[in-house]
């Protein structure tokens, strides 16, 4: 089926379809909202991400505040938050709604949906050569259930109980019965309507990934011929196609449980606050865990496979050199994705889990170290001696690399049951998941839109302040991350309001109000990186050329601010795979580029 | 139509459509959720407190009427394959929109036969589980069925004449799909006892 025919279909079937072939007039609305071009719909995936990277960011200030400093009062804060920050003081259940939307925010919001939700509607059909995706009326209802569960989980700051506040993860029972918290109450019925609009978004958006890539490459472009970004893209909708599902049946039961009575998760345990019992029987709250793990750990790599394609797309362009081991960085993809949905058990070796059964799970969480450490062999022996260009870009994809390195060392510690006895719940596994994801991830966002911006917009971004925002960033997020290992070895637990009180941690008082005072100051800077995004929409240093990099991949062919349907003529054919630089002398080879007489192997 | 022969992929047009290909990943997604709910369901069933229930015997009726309204999608599919034959093919959708219907009805009388048994959210484990799992089933059959409704007025519409048979062949596969997986959903109560 062609690429032609499916917006054909549409223009059928009455969506309004425009691409090269005849401009029909295009409204305010159907281009800039309700838009069906996966270019405009990679945008608007970015600017809601960005908006909720600063909410998610600004709560983690706030608690920073708390943590850092529990002894004072900030009068401010009562002026701007009420009765959440009581004499100017954040309030314990402000603090947990605080943790738990923060994580819930940049896991889902931004390195899910920010994330794949840009780049992979930005490149996939850019990058297979494609008009759009597979089905744009599916992908824009993707951005607008996301959009509309954004909406809900933002009003649920603003009911009088408050936000959910029961962790990112909401284990039952604490987050199903209303009198064990305030957030349990409408703040959570919040949290998991939004969750199942965000399912929905998630799986819409992955099956057109999917299928898109599957079925709409152009022609000679095999599956051995795609970019790495590519490849990370697929597996990562892969991976959300088949474990998100399974969040949401989780949440269903949760929802039974908190307003029908049914005793899925709970049992007969003692409510202090009305010292009754209560009237279930039989559930098991551990259920609960195994269905959300079995989403929760695919959902890691789900925001790490992206961030590692990218790297590896940038790292090879900008070092001028083919990516090392190709076929091993597929591989290692795959591995990754399969293993993903066999190492669930590891966030629950502590629950009374068979030590039996554990010892697999520490064997195959083992396992991923094996996949993980090809990846970054391969990241390196493809800088090594490479002819490199710092660009903002190349630097946060190094950065990437040197992040997922840390991180990553941590989780074979954690890997370890009898390690992770005494590791669970304390900081290091603060430390450990941070790193490894949260910032590493974020690198990896960043890397990718310091790239393709000029792809975006026409522009460029000011590279100074891309420095700036570099440097600060990574410097900081070591400053915050590396001291938490040793709280947490020490044995600080994580998610408590007030660990000041405990005597063997008095120590730390001093480095977590470093900690804070650091979180400050590169939380300002990605302010300062939210101004370059706005500013070079409008001032950037204008493209001059369709391909600033020297790339070789495919969305550089296209005009600089390409129109619907992407190609003005024929849609380009493509002759060879993606990393043909520095080869034979020449600088780079575009993939359109057929194969010469003369030339060499890869 | 003359923009197909620019078309990159014309040397493949035997190929899947994209929309029939995203429609097996869907179901790929929805196999998933409802292999998360029975894996559920046994490791629930394996664990103390757990009482058996029986299955209401109209399921048998459901049963029997799901899988004859895969023979009608299917009939349709072919009416609409060969063009001349209109009137039978939305005869036969309109047939399979009622069955489909119908059992919704079957599915909800069943459900509260238990009820009056006694078997209510609060007093079965077991029940809370057919209820939830048979329940989201019939939610998906409710879909299937609303997307034959948009299928049939699109057949009757004059503004738009749909000539290619991917839309109601979509519907189909999608139709044969809950229909198995009511006749898993079927034999998993019945032998997980
Ligand atoms: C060599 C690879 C890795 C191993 C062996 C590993 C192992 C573990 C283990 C055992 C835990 C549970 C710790 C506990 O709660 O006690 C954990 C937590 C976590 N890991 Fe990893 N990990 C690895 C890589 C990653 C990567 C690549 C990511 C993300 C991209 C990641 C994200 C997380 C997150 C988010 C948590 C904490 C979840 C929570 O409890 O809130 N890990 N890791
Ligand atoms: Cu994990």
């Amino acid at each position: 089926m062609s690429n032609e025919a499916v917006l054909h279909a549409h223009a059928a079937t009455g969506h309004a379809e425009h691409h090269e072939h005849h401009h029909h007039h295009e409204s305010f609305i159907t281009k800039y909202i309700f838009s069906q071009d996966h270019k405009m719909i990679s945008k608007q995936f970015l600017v809601t991400g960005i908006v909720w990277a600063i909410l998610g960011g600004l709560m983690s200030v706030l608690f920073r505040l708390q943590l850092g400093y529990p002894n004072e009062t900030f009068p401010i804060l009562e002026d701007i938050l009420g009765k959440w920050a009581k004499g100017g003081k954040i309030q314990p259940e402000f603090y947990y709604a605080l943790v738990t939307m923060h994580g819930t925010v940049l896991v889902f919001f931004v390195l899910t949906a920010g994330l794949s939700g840009t780049f992979s509607n930005l490149l996939i059909p850019l990058q297979c050569g494609a008009r759009d995706m597979a089905s744009p009326f599916l992908n824009m209802l993707s951005y607008w259930f996301f959009f509309i569960s954004s909406i809900i989980m933002l009003s649920s700051f603003f009911i009088e109980t408050g936000a959910a506040s029961g962790g990112w993860t909401s284990y039952p029972p604490l987050s199903a019965i209303g009198d064990f918290s305030e957030g349990s109450k409408a703040g959570m019925d919040c949290w998991l309507i939004s969750m199942a609009l965000f399912i929905v978004s998630a799986l819409l958006g992955g099956l057109n990934y999917i299928a898109t890539v599957l079925n709409m490459r152009t022609k000679g472009l095999s599956m051995t011929k795609l970019p790495l970004t590519i490849w990370a893209f697929f597996f990562t909708a892969v991976l959300g196609v088949l474990s998100f599902p399974v969040l949401l049946s989780g949440a269903i039961l949760l929802l039974f449980d908190r307003h029908l009575g049914t005793s899925f998760y709970l049992s007969d345990i003692f409510v202090s606050k009305t010292q009754t019992a209560l009237p279930n029987e039989g559930g098991s709250a551990i259920l609960y865990q195994h269905l959300f793990w079995f989403l929760g750990h695919p959902e890691v790599y789900i925001i790490l496979l992206p961030a590692m394609g990218m790297a590896s797309e940038i790292i090879s362009t900008n070092s001028r050199k083919p990516i090392f081991g190709y076929m091993a960085m597929v591989g290692s993809l795959f591995a990754i994705c399969i293993l993903a949905f066999l190492v669930w058990a590891h966030h629950m070796f502590v629950t009374g889990l068979n030590p039996f059964l554990g010892a697999f799970f520490v064997l195959l969480t083992l396992l991923i170290a094996v996949p993980s450490a090809i990846k970054v062999f391969n990241w390196l022996t493809t800088l090594w001696k490479g002819n490199i260009r710092f660009t903002p870009a190349m630097l946060f994809a190094i950065g990437f690399v040197s992040l997922f390195i840390s991180g990553g060392l941590t989780g074979i510690y954690l890997g370890n049951s009898a390690l992770d006895y005494q590791l669970h719940d304390t900081y290091f596994v603060v430390a450990h998941f941070h790193i490894v994801m949260g910032v590493a991830s974020m690198f990896g966002m960043f890397a990718g839109i310091y790239h393709w911006y000029p792809k975006m917009f026409g522009r460029h971004l000011n590279h100074t302040l891309g420095y700036i925002h570099f440097w600060v960033t990574i410097c900081g997020a070591y400053l915050i991350f590396w001291p938490m290992h040793y709280q947490g070895l020490a044995g600080a637990p994580r998610r408590y309001y007030d660990i000041s009180n405990w005597h063997f941690l008095k120590g730390f008082d001093g480095l977590n109000q470093f900690i804070s005072t650091v979180a400050l100051i590169v939380f300002a800077t990605q302010l300062l990186f939210v101004f370059n995004y706005f500013f070079s929409m409008y001032k950037g240093r204008r493209l001059t050329t369709k391909n600033p990099w020297g790339s070789t991949t495919l969305e550089w062919t296209t005009p600089i601010n390409p129109g619907h349907g992407n190609w003005p003529g024929e849609i380009p054919e493509v002759h060879r795979w993606a990393y043909d630089y520095s080869k034979d002398g020449r600088d780079f080879i575009p993939q359109t580029e057929p194969i010469g007489a003369e030339e060499s192997h890869h | 139509m003359n923009e197909i022969k620019n078309s990159p992929l014309g040397d493949r047009g035997k190929k899947i459509h994209p929309h029939k290909f995203a429609m097996w990943v869907a179901l790929a997604s929805i196999v998933m959720m409802f292999a998360g709910l029975t894996s559920a369901f046994i490791v629930k069933s394996s664990q103390a407190g757990w009482q058996d229930i029986e299955t209401p015997s109209l399921f048998i009726y459901s049963t029997l009427v799901i899988i004859i309204s895969s023979v009608t999608v299917q009939m349709a599919v072919r009416a609409h394959k060969q063009r001349e034959k209109m009137s039978k093919y939305r005869l036969y959708i309109t047939i399979t929109a009622f069955l489909g219907a119908l059992f919704v009805a079957l599915q909800f009388f069943g459900f509260s036969n238990l009820w009056t048994q006694g078997i209510t959210f609060r007093s079965s484990i077991s029940g809370s589980f057919l209820y939830v799992i048979i329940g989201l089933h019939a939610l998906h059959v409710i879909g299937g069925v609303a997307a034959l409704l948009v299928t049939f007025f699109r057949a009757f519409s004059r503004r738009e004449r749909v000539y290619s048979s991917v839309g109601i062949e979509i519907v189909a596969t999608y139709w044969h799909f809950v229909d198995l997986l009511w006749i898993y959903l079927v034999l998993f109560f019945t032998l997980i006892k």
